[in-house]
């Protein structure tokens, strides 16, 4: 180790200001940095400092997205041959998968990361960890059938316009995730939606829809058990599938804290009330799928843990996150009732809170500087 | 005993070091007034090089609040003015004579007392500078009548000494000290002491004061704190604030006549050899303290706690409010993969560490920084250790873009940048928070004056 420290302390010099590649400051220093953790000490303030750095902090969540996406992998392969009428074993399963998601994972991460790099140079910064959970997140919200260039067009405009525009990590209005996502579902809607795109290679013959598709067009004779869906066993975007993967995520982000529980419970537990509130009203067949149905179809509950609770564009104050949280599980819930267009609304429930994250806060604070002017008055007047 | 106001929000972080309950004698040489400890002071001297002192004889005032005289806290010779970057005064040194000599400033009972006669002997003898007020942390204006003054018996921060120990044999002073101090107010005095760090019994005896009890962990030593949970301040609140040690000085000066600037400094610190207490005086040099009893590793020496205090040198000075020293490793190393790594051994608040598992292991903690700045991007996390009805992100935003109404009305008077310590200390963004704070501190206290 030594060996490497003495190179990499030799090449500095050439990547700092006035050396050769000045101009790759900044991919110098996200490596190193990568490599080792720098010598620099506190200078101000308090002389002691947590070991938890946003390395640490995003690592994290990635881990914490690795059970959903193995199983996806497993899951891509599980559904081709189930399409085609063959059973296959568990590694034939997951090499199939792995084929089509991992090159999905490359690109992403080689596209998302090269423009973090740019920007970091031209505005003279430390490279942003965030792209790390945003560069996994994205295979996992897309189908397994995707051009490999699309997903690099997707990639760039959500980095550049979700994300950098606004100045970086940190600073973003709407989750970068979801804006890739969004831009794939309207600029290319042949390849995000219908019964077509789900299945990777699909025969023909065999309905590939998912089970939220077979919803919208009023098919519920089909839709797969609860365990199928709660386990995964069911055609989807790569990661969304298995509700039972992501809920174990959801374990190590909560345990670690780095995920607030405010958001997700009230995720759920606003899906779930707009549920039963659809079951007591009762106008069709949609509204009578039993409430819990929702929280284990399509994407909710990947949308509960990994993408609403995103600390930057969630609401920021603790109460602000229980009525954000609440509202993205009913808005969830009502465009997939509502809206013909869309068979899923996670998405744009989150991003449409998202938006409105904003407002909540500052209402929310508003409360607290009421009750201090309040506070003032008493003393005045007494 | 009253209510016992519980602080649920907080952190105690587990240092190795932690002071015996044995006193020595330090042998000085060497004391110093250091003018950036006093927030706001703009130092004009009244002494020249060479010339002899007591303890009381004025040295600088402040040019933008005259009547705030600064003086010397031992006696013997004035031998040096050490200047900064732009010729900024930083440290005053006096050379001991040994003797610890004072200028006479008269006894006087501190039950006969008014609040013009106090001041006036405060100001005289250069104690008054003890006496601080918030908002802004800043040395307390004469002319100003507080609503309250707040008396911390305890520091719940690392390593803090205790103060139980420092009270013994003081007591006649202290309360000496705690009658002059409610003279100067209109509303009560307040003696605030924690549950477990100090014992109950001693304080049982105090008269004219209210004595409060907190339980938590830190921040709950904090004056914020105390302040926000016994008598809040709204815009246009004046609250004076002091310690212990202050309030003994202060009570000796009316018992005696003398300004006896003696105090007693725990030295802490996982490098300490032998971590034990001193009597010494302000602004004592500590280079007789960390000679021969600190490890051979690369150290960081503070005036103060590892939260607040201030970088030394191992020849430097007390910090005047400051009664305790600690000494920490340098973290000046390269950690390869420390970020990936499962880290055992390592402290986190957070639970990406194994350090859960281990909750009450001592740590030898450094001053490795742990990371590279970031913009904030977790939310929601300096609430669990931030015990006030405030969102510190969002007023911390405030400060940084300036906005006068939205700082106030987000409640900064309320607060000080100790208080965002261990925000600071747990964030992954390694923002540097106290500073940021301090700064909005300064510009509302233009903006207002």
């Amino acid at each position: 180790m030594k060996a490497l420290r003495k190179f990499i302390d030799k090449q500095k010099p050439h990547f700092q200001k006035g050396g050769k590649f000045h101009w790759l400051e900044s991919t110098f220093d996200g490596l190193e940095t990568f490599l080792y953790v720098p010598n620099t000490v506190t200078t101000k303030g308090a002389h002691i400092r947590d070991s938890i750095d946003m390395k640490r902090t995003m690592i994290v969540v990635v881990l914490a997205t690795l059970p959903a996406l193995f199983f996806g992998m497993w899951n891509v392969g599980y559904q081709h041959f189930l399409s085609l009428g063959e059973t296959a074993g568990f590694w034939q399963n997951m090499g199939f998968g792995a084929l089509k998601v991992v090159p999905i994972i490359i690109v992403s991460y080689a596209v998302g990361l090269g423009i973090e790099f740019y920007f970091a140079q031209i505005k003279g910064h430390e490279i942003n960890e965030g792209y790390l959970v945003t560069g996994m997140l994205i295979p996992l919200i897309v189908p397994p059938d995707i051009p490999l260039w699309i997903l690099a067009i997707a990639v760039a405009f959500a980095v550049i316009f979700g994300k950098e525009v606004f100045g970086g990590t940190g600073m973003n209005v709407v989750n970068p995730a979801l804006v890739a996502r969004a831009f794939l579902f309207f600029a290319y809607p042949g390849d995000m939606s219908g019964g077509k795109v789900w299945i990777a290679e699909k025969a023909d013959t065999f309905s590939g829809a998912t089970p939220l598709g077979d919803a919208l067009v009023g098919n519920f004779k089909h839709l797969p058990s609860v365990s199928d869906m709660f386990m995964g066993y069911i055609p989807g975007s790569v990661g969304e599938t298995s509700t039972l993967m992501i809920l174990i995520g959801a374990a190590i982000l909560l345990f670690t804290g780095i995920a607030s529980w405010r958001v997700m419970v009230s995720v759920f537990a606003g899906g779930f009330v707009m549920g039963l509130l659809f079951n007591w009203w009762g106008a069709n067949d949609y509204m009578e799928l039993p409430a819990y149905y929702h929280l284990v179809m399509g994407g909710f509950a990947f949308g509960a843990v990994f993408m609403a609770t995103d600390p930057v564009t969630s609401a920021q104050t603790q109460r602000g996150k229980y009525i954000y949280g609440f509202l993205v599980g009913m808005i969830a819930v009502l465009i997939r009732v509502f809206n013909p267009a869309y068979p899923e609304g996670m998405m744009l429930a989150i991003l449409l809170m998202n938006v409105f994250a904003p407002l909540i806060d500052h209402y929310v604070i508003e409360a607290n500087i009421k009750k201090r002017l309040k506070r003032l008055k008493v003393v005045v007047n007494s | 005993m009253s209510t016992i106001y519980s602080v649920k929000k907080g952190l105690d972080i587990k240092l190795l070091g932690e002071a015996e309950k044995a006193i020595v004698d330090l042998d000085a040489k060497r004391f110093a007034i250091k003018p950036p400890d006093f927030i706001g002071c703009f130092p004009k001297m009244l002494i020249k090089d060479g010339e002899m002192v007591k303890a009381g004889t004025p040295l600088f005032f402040d040019k933008y609040r005259e009547n705030i005289i600064y003086t010397s806290p031992v006696s013997g010779k004035f031998v040096e003015l050490k200047r900064g970057a732009k010729r900024k005064i930083l440290e005053l040194i006096i050379e001991s004579d040994g003797k610890f000599e004072s200028l006479d400033f008269g006894s006087t009972d501190p039950g006969s007392l008014d609040k013009k006669t106090a001041t006036e002997k405060l100001l005289k003898s250069g104690v008054w500078p003890l006496l601080r007020q918030r908002p802004y942390s800043v040395i307390a204006n004469p002319d100003d009548m507080p609503k309250s003054i707040f008396v911390s018996a305890f520091s719940s921060a690392p390593l803090a000494p205790d103060f139980d120990f420092v009270i013994k044999g003081n007591e006649k002073a202290l309360q000496a000290g705690l009658d002059v101090l409610t003279k100067l107010t209109s509303g009560k005095v307040h003696l605030n002491t924690h549950q477990k760090l100090n014992n109950p019994e001693s304080f049982k005896n105090f008269k004219n004061v209210q004595v409060n009890t907190f339980s938590g962990a830190h921040p709950s030593g904090n004056v914020s704190v105390h302040i926000s949970r016994i008598d809040p301040i709204n815009k246009g609140d004046v609250v004076w604030y002091t310690d212990i040690q202050g309030a003994i000085t202060i009570g000796k000066l009316f018992l005696t006549g003398q300004y006896d600037s003696s105090r007693v400094v725990a030295l802490t610190g996982s490098e300490v050899l032998k971590p034990r207490y001193y009597r010494a005086h302000m602004g004592a040099c500590i280079t007789n303290m960390v000679v021969d009893n600190v490890s051979d590793s690369k150290n960081r020496f503070i005036s103060g706690d590892v939260l607040t205090g201030t970088k030394i040198e191992s020849d430097g000075f007390l910090d005047f409010y400051d009664s305790q020293i600690t000494v920490i490793p340098e973290g000046d190393y390269y950690e390869f993969f420390g970020w990936a790594k499962p880290g055992f051994g390592k402290w986190s608040f957070s639970k990406t560490y194994p350090a859960w598992l281990t909750p009450n292991k001592k740590y030898r903690l450094d001053t490795n920084l742990h990371g590279g700045l970031r913009a904030f991007v977790l939310t929601g996390l300096y609430e669990k250790v931030f015990p006030f009805d405030i969102y510190p992100m969002q007023l911390m935003k405030a400060i940084l873009v300036e906005d006068i109404d939205l700082m106030e009305n987000l409640g900064i008077y309320e607060i000080d940048a100790e208080d965002f310590a261990l925000c600071e200390v747990i964030d992954p963004s390694k923002i540097n928070m106290q500073e940021i704070v301090r700064n909005g501190l300064e510009l509302m206290r233009k903006e207002m004056s």
